[in-house]
C-alpha cells in the first residue's frame, strides 16, 4: 500500500512553476530518494507534504486519505534543509518542546527524549545550550529531535550534510532499522552515492516537472548503455569490426560499448575469433550519478524566470 | 489550541528566567525610588547653612534682610572680600557705601556657585528691601507695612478648580491628572516599543536560526505568531505589577523613614528654593496622599486596556517585519519606519494632549487606533472625556488590531520561510491580497 500520494500537484510562484504536475506514489517502508538539481522544486514538493504549503491544484493523499495536515502532522517527521534550533535554550527542554509541539504529553515525550539520548549517547547534553555544539553534534541532535516522536514518514532533506563518516553511519544504520519497523523514509539529495546506496525507489524531477520514477535497479537498468568490461590474459591486438567500439582500456581490460543490433554475444565471438583469451565479462551499469547528469544536463544550469500566466 | 499553549509558555518562561529580565525587573525602581530619594536629599543638603557675611557699612539694610533656614545673613564687622571663607561665611554681599542711586552695582561673591536658587533668594531679599524703603519713604506707616507683608496668599482664600459635568461635580487636580495622563502616555510609548522590538527579535532569531521551518512544521505559522505575541504580552504584564509592588512597596518604606516632619521641610525647602527638577521629585514623595484622588476606577483599568489594546496593534506588525528581515539589521532599520513614525507621532500629539484634553487633534487622534493607546491615556485622567468616545476609541482598536493581526500574518506566513532575498514593500503588498 501507498503511504503517500501525489496526484497531478501544482505550486506557482509569482515567477516560476515551481511545482508543474508532479504524480508518483511511494509505497509503505519504503525508502525513496527524491533528487533533482538546485531548483528543481524540491523542496517546495517537501513543504506541501508536510503541510506548509497548500497546493495550487491537484491532490495529497496520505494513508489512502486526503491529507489533513492537522490530523496528519504527528504522524510526519521533517527535517528541512534550513535547519536549525534555538541557540540559547538547553537541549533537553528543546527536544522536549518540539516533540511535544508534534502532539505527545509531557510524559511520553519525556520517556522518549531520555530513550532517544541513550540510543545516541547524548545524556550528557541535556543542561547544555546548542550554541555548545558542534555542527556534526548539532546536526545528530537535528535528527533525533525529528524522528523521536516515531513518524510513519520521515522526510529527510540533506541529512548527512555537515557529518563525519562515524556519525553518518550512526545516522544511516538508524534510517535502516527505522525502515525495517515499517517507517517510510523520504530522502532529498543530491548526493547521488548515498542515494543508490540507501534507497529502494527515486523520483527524479526537474524544472517542476518530474523526469524519472522507479526502483534504483529498474532505473539503472533502464539507462543502461550496453557497456560492459571485459578481462584479458594480455590485451589482445585491436582489429576493425561492426560489433562494438572501444570506450576505454585500462590494465587488462577493456571497456566497450556494443553497438545498436548486436548483443553481448556477439562481442565474446569477436574477441574468440581474434584468439584473444578472456577471463572476465561484466555489463556496467551506468550509475545514478551519470544518469542525474545526462538527463539533467540538457536543461540550462540554473532555473531562468519564466511567465507563468 | 494546545499548540498556541505550549509556544506562549516556552516564549513565556526563557524571557522571564532570562537574567537580563530578573535584573531589569528589580533594578529599574530601585533606581527609580533611589533617584527621587537623592535628589530630594541632595536639594535640601546643599541649601542648608549658607552663611552670607554682608557688608553695608551705612546700615541700608541693616533691618531689612531676613534670615531663614536656608540663608542666613549677618552683618559682622571687618569681613571682606579677602577673608569671608576664612571667617566660616560662604558668600559675602557688598552693598555700595551710599546706596541711592540705580545704576549702582550690588555684587555677591563667593568662591564657588551658589547655585540659582539661592541667588533669587537674595534677590528677592534685596528687592523686598528695597520696596519697604520706597514705601517708608514715601510717609507709610510702618506698622502698616508690616501687616501688610504679613499676609500670605493662604490666610486669605483657598483655592480650588471644579469640574461640572450635568448635575456631576467634582475636585479637579489638574497638576496630578496631567501628571498621570503624561505618565501613563510617556509608559504606554515606550513599552510599544520595548515588547514590540521584543517580538521582533523573536520572529528574527527563529528565521536567523533557520528553526522556523521545522517548527512550522508543527504548528500553523499563525499559531507561531500569536504564541509569541501573547507570550511576550504576558512577560510585559508581569513585569508591569512587578514594578508596581516595587515602586509601591519602595515609597511606602522610604516614607516611613523619612519622617512627615523630614518631609514638610523638603516642601517648604523645595518651594522656596524653586528649582524645578527638586520640587518634582520632592513633589513626588509629598504628594502622596493626594494621588488617591485620582479617578482610579476609571484610569487604571483604561490604562490596562489600552497597554495591552495598543500592543497587540502594533505587536504583529513589528512580527511581520521581523520575518522579512534578512541578515542584514540595517534591513530592519528601514523596514520599521513604518510602524515607528505612528507610534513617535502618537507621542508628539499626546504631548499635547495631556494640555489640552479636549482639542479636535486630541479627540479624534484618541479614536483613531495607530495613536489611541498613548493619546487617550493622556486624556483619560482629566475626567472630561466622555464615556461614548472612550467606547468608540476602544471598539476601533480591538477591530483595529484584528485587522493588522490577519494583514501582518499573512506577510509573516510567507516571510518566515524566505531566504536570502530582499523583499520590498510592494512585494509585501502582494502577498496581502494573496489566496493560501
Amino acid at each position: 500500500m501507498a503511504i503517500l500520494e501525489l496526484q497531478n500537484l501544482k505550486k506557482y510562484y509569482a515567477t516560476q512553476k515551481a511545482v508543474d504536475d508532479i504524480s508518483f506514489s511511494i509505497p509503505e517502508g519504503n525508502i525513496f530518494g527524491l533528487l533533482g538539481p538546485n531548483g528543481a522544486g524540491k523542496t517546495t514538493l517537501l513543504r506541501m507534504i508536510t503541510g506548509i504549503f497548500y497546493p495550487d491544484s491537484g491532490s495529497i493523499l496520505f494513508e489512502g486519505k486526503k491529507f489533513d495536515p492537522v490530523k496528519d502532522i504527528p504522524k510526519i517527521g521533517y527535517m528541512p534543509e534550513e535547519r536549525g534550533l534555538y541557540k540559547k535554550m538547553k537541549i533537553g527542554e528543546q527536544a522536549l518542546y518540539l516533540a511535544m509541539l508534534k502532539g505527545m504529553s509531557r510524559t511520553d515525550a519525556n520517556r522518549k527524549v531520555k530513550e532517544w539520548f541513550v540510543k545516541f549517547e547524548m545524556q550528557s547534553w541535556w543542561n547544555k545550550k546548542v550554541d555548545d555544539l558542534s555542527k556534526g553534534m548539532s546536526q545528530k541532535l537535528q535528527f533525533v529531535i525529528t524522528a523521536l516522536h516515531e513518524p510513519r514518514l520521515l522526510i529527510l532533506d540533506e541529512p548527512f550534510s555537515g557529518l563525519d563518516p562515524v556519525n553518518s553511519n550512526v545516522i544511516k544504520e538508524e534510517i535502516f532499522k527505522l525502515a525495517q519497523k515499517g517507517t517510510t523514509i523520504i530522502f532529498s539529495t543530491h548526493r547521488m552515492e548515498q542515494v543508490e546506496e540507501i534507497c529502494d525507489n527515486i523520483v527524479l524531477v526537474n524544472m517542476g516537472k518530474k523526469i524519472l520514477d522507479g526502483s534504483v535497479k529498474q532505473i539503472k537498468y533502464d539507462c543502461k548503455e550496453n557497456i560492459f568490461k571485459v578481462g584479458f590474459d594480455s590485451i589482445p591486438q585491436s582489429f576493425p569490426n561492426d560489433v562494438f567500439e572501444i570506450v576505454r582500456s585500462k590494465d587488462n581490460f577493456l571497456t566497450v560499448k556494443i553497438n545498436d543490433g548486436y548483443n553481448p554475444a556477439a562481442v565474446l565471438q569477436q574477441f574468440l575469433t581474434h584468439g584473444a583469451s578472456i577471463i572476465s565479462f561484466n555489463e556496467i551499469l551506468p550509475s545514478l550519478n551519470d544518469i542525474f547528469i545526462k538527463k539533467v544536463e540538457d536543461t540550462k544550469v540554473s532555473r531562468q524566470f519564466q511567465n507563468v500566466n | 489550541m494546545d499548540k498556541i499553549w505550549l509556544v506562549i509558555k516556552r516564549e513565556y518562561l526563557t524571557r522571564v528566567r532570562n537574567k537580563t529580565f530578573i535584573l531589569s525587573t528589580i533594578l529599574l525602581p530601585l533606581f527609580f525610588i533611589g533617584f527621587i530619594v537623592a535628589s530630594a536629599y541632595f536639594s535640601i543638603k546643599n541649601t542648608e547653612n549658607e552663611k552670607i557675611a554682608v557688608e553695608d557699612d551705612n546700615g541700608i539694610f541693616k533691618n531689612s534682610f531676613q534670615s531663614d533656614k536656608v540663608i542666613t545673613y549677618e552683618f559682622p564687622a571687618g569681613v571682606n572680600a579677602d577673608n569671608f571663607k576664612e571667617k566660616g561665611y560662604s558668600a559675602f554681599l557688598k552693598i555700595p557705601d551710599t546706596y541711592d542711586s540705580r545704576h549702582d552695582s550690588i555684587s555677591l561673591i563667593s568662591d564657588k556657585q551658589l547655585g540659582i536658587a539661592a541667588e533669587d533668594k537674595v534677590k528677592d531679599q534685596i528687592n523686598a528691601a528695597i520696596r519697604n524703603k520706597a514705601f517708608l519713604k514715601n510717609n507709610i506707616n510702618k506698622k502698616i507695612l508690616d501687616s501688610i507683608n504679613a499676609i500670605h496668599e493662604e490666610d486669605l482664600y483657598k483655592f480650588s478648580t471644579v469640574i461640572k459635568q450635568g448635575n456631576k461635580t467634582e475636585q479637579s487636580n489638574s497638576g496630578l491628572s496631567y501628571g498621570i495622563g503624561f505618565g501613563s502616555g510617556i509608559l504606554i510609548y515606550m513599552t510599544l516599543f520595548i515588547y514590540g522590538a521584543a517580538v521582533m527579535r523573536g520572529v528574527m532569531e527563529e528565521k536567523m536560526n533557520r528553526i522556523a521551518e521545522v517548527i512550522i512544521s508543527s504548528v500553523k505559522p499563525f499559531q507561531l505568531m500569536m504564541g509569541k505575541i501573547i507570550g511576550i504580552a504576558a512577560v510585559g504584564i508581569t513585569q508591569l505589577l512587578i514594578w508596581m509592588v516595587l515602586i509601591t512597596g519602595l515609597i511606602s518604606i522610604t516614607s516611613g523613614i523619612i519622617s512627615h516632619n523630614m518631609l514638610e521641610h523638603m516642601q517648604t525647602v523645595g518651594t522656596s528654593m524653586s528649582s524645578p527638577n527638586n520640587t518634582a521629585a520632592i513633589n513626588f514623595l509629598t504628594t502622596k496622599d493626594t494621588f488617591l484622588g485620582a479617578n482610579w476606577g476609571l484610569i487604571l483599568p483604561c490604562f490596562l486596556f489600552y497597554f495591552i489594546g495598543g500592543y497587540l496593534f502594533y505587536a504583529s506588525l513589528f512580527a511581520a517585519v521581523g520575518s522579512v528581515v534578512n541578515e542584514d539589521p540595517q534591513e530592519a532599520q528601514s523596514l520599521m519606519l513604518p510602524i515607528t513614525m505612528p507610534i513617535i507621532l502618537s507621542f508628539v500629539i499626546m504631548i499635547n494632549a495631556v494640555g489640552k484634553p479636549d482639542s479636535p487633534i486630541s479627540v479624534w487622534s484618541s479614536m483613531i487606533p495607530f495613536s489611541s493607546p498613548i493619546v487617550m491615556m493622556a486624556r483619560i485622567p482629566s475626567g472630561s472625556v466622555p464615556g461614548w468616545q472612550i467606547a468608540v476609541s476602544m471598539i476601533s482598536l480591538v477591530a483595529g488590531f484584528v485587522l493588522t493581526t490577519m494583514l501582518a500574518a499573512k506577510i509573516y506566513r510567507t516571510g518566515i520561510l524566505l531566504y536570502g532575498k530582499k523583499v520590498t514593500f510592494k512585494e509585501m503588498g502582494k502577498w496581502l491580497f494573496r489566496k493560501s
